[in-house]
């Protein structure tokens, strides 16, 4: 089990916030919409605690 | 080859092209957003000089006009901050769908060739140049340059993978809220910053005119303090404070609140704007800024491509130029703002009351602060050398 950032796309609103705080770059705001990249991601949750729209959560993944 | 490749069209890149195509470089600007200027970042507060210092002010992107400022404090103790004659307008609040769109047409009127909807999506630098991999629509290509210019905003990759910043952690950048609000009854001659712990921690909340009734009404806090997202703050001040209107638009965002980095460059490579956390750590403005350090960038790019040196040590001419305009405010104001996040609501409103009704005829940070080093000089003892 690990914790990933997981975002819910109808809730973001695309504004890189979660992108600047990110220590693992883990995360890009592509041309239309955030990505999170599963498998650079290291599970610290910052990127929860900056998100202005709260967008992001953290899940336990296999 | 490229002379300069600037990534990101927002004030610093357009600005950085404009001036590296006037110079007559070869230049490239390229942007991953299909439209430039939107989605807006920003609540579009800027001082009337920092615009005219380089454009001729067209109304097109001026949505408001502004002679004054009040704070208030969290017990609504309010200070006033005010032009000595009315109708002297001291700030602007800008339309930046318009005006970045604006400073981007003046770079590729200048000869520079401009992409949208152009992820830059990696870099590699190799025997004295950059090789950029760029994307768009799904397709990826290389293209080559002599400099890069990393224009790219608060979510800079270009400035962390250069190794020339650290990424920011969560007491060094605002969380930030706002929406565009219409129907509203208020003063449209001043903007407005409401101070409190419990209304913005770590930050502030803002309404900035936009005319007609309209303004931007948003909020920034510091996630360290923070214990909801910013959203949630911006509704609670907002019923609060009872503010009647409709929200016709929503922004969020991220603001660096920094202080002065120690370079923003290394071989090939410049940052400028947001991407070099330019913005004022006690205000949050990051426009002029922006402008300021990508007209620098542009000035010293063409100078390296004369004397052929992309050399780190040539380009920290470039920091030298930056530095000299607003790095010392930088430095200064992220002091004032350690100190100011420190202070509780009560402090807040004995320092407000200490000034409350005095005529503050400048409108900056450093007139409250010299007059609050008159009212309280114990209090703020370690800012007096500072002002
Ligand atoms: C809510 C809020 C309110 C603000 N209010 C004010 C204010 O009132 N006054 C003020 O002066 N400042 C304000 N600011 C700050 C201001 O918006 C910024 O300082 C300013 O936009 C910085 O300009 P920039 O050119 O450095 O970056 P940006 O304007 O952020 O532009 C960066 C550009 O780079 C693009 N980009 C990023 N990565 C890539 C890539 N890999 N490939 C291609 N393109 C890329 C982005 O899409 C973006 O268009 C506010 C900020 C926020 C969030
Ligand atoms: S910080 Fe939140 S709203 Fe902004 S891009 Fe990231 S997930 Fe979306
Ligand atoms: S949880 Fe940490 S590593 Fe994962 S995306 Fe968020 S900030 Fe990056």
């Amino acid at each position: 089990m690990a914790r990933k950032a997981i975002v819910d796309r109808r809730k973001c609103a695309y504004c890189g916030a979660c992108v600047a705080v990110c220590p693992a770059d883990a995360n890009e705001l592509v041309e239309t919409f955030l990505e999170i990249y599963d498998d650079r991601c290291t599970g610290c949750g910052i990127c929860v605690k900056m998100c202005p729209m709260g967008a992001l959560a953290m899940v336990e993944v296999e | 080859m490229y002379d300069v490749v600037v990534v990101g069209a927002g004030p610093a890149g357009s600005m950085a092209a404009k001036t590296a195509a006037e110079q007559g470089l070869n230049v490239l600007l390229v942007e991953k957003r299909q439209e430039i200027g939107t989605p807006v970042r920003c609540a579009e507060g800027i001082s009337r000089e920092s615009i005219e210092k380089f454009f001729e002010v067209d109304k097109k992107w001026i949505a408001a006009e502004v002679t004054g400022a009040k704070i208030y404090a969290p017990d609504k103790t309010e200070i006033v901050m005010s032009e000595e004659m009315a109708g002297n307008e001291v700030g602007y609040v800008l339309e930046r769908k318009i005006f970045d769109r604006h400073v981007a047409r003046l770079a590729a009127k200048a000869g520079a060739e401009v992409y949208v909807k152009t992820a830059m999506v990696d870099f590699e630098r190799k025997d004295g140049k950059v090789k950029l991999k760029l994307r768009r629509l799904g397709e990826e290509w290389e293209v080559e340059t002599k400099i890069l210019i990393g224009a790219d905003g608060v979510e800079s990759k270009i400035g962390r993978k250069a190794g020339i910043i650290k990424t920011l952690k969560l007491n060094e950048v605002e969380s930030c809220a706002q929406y565009l609000m219409a129907g509203l009854d208020i003063d449209e001659n001043y903007t407005y910053f409401y101070l409190g712990r419990e209304i913005a921690p770590g930050g502030y909340a803002w309404i900035f005119p936009k005319g007609n009734g309209s303004a931007n009404v948003g909020i920034g806090v510091l996630p360290k303090m923070a214990e909801k997202t910013a959203k949630e703050y911006l509704d609670a001040f907002i019923e609060k404070e009872g503010i009647e209107g409709k929200i016709v638009e929503f922004v969020a965002g991220a603001v660096p609140v920094y202080g002065e980095i120690e370079t923003a460059v290394t071989d090939n490579i410049m940052l400028a704007g947001d991407a070099a956390y330019h913005a004022d750590p006690i205000t949050g403005g990051g426009i002029a800024n922006a402008l300021s350090a990508g007209y620098y960038a542009g000035k010293v790019a063409a100078e390296a491509v004369q004397k052929n040196d992309f050399s780190a040590s040539f380009l920290r001419r470039y920091d030298e130029l930056w530095k000299n305009d607003f790095g010392k405010k930088l430095k200064r104001n992220k002091k004032l703002q350690l100190k100011f996040i420190d202070m509780d609501d009560a402090l807040l409103n004995k320092l407000a009351g200490a000034i409350a009704g005095k005529n503050l005829r400048e409108m900056s940070v450093a007139a409250i602060v010299k007059e609050l080093l008159k009212a309280h000089p114990k209090l703020l003892w370690d800012l007096k050398d500072l002002f």
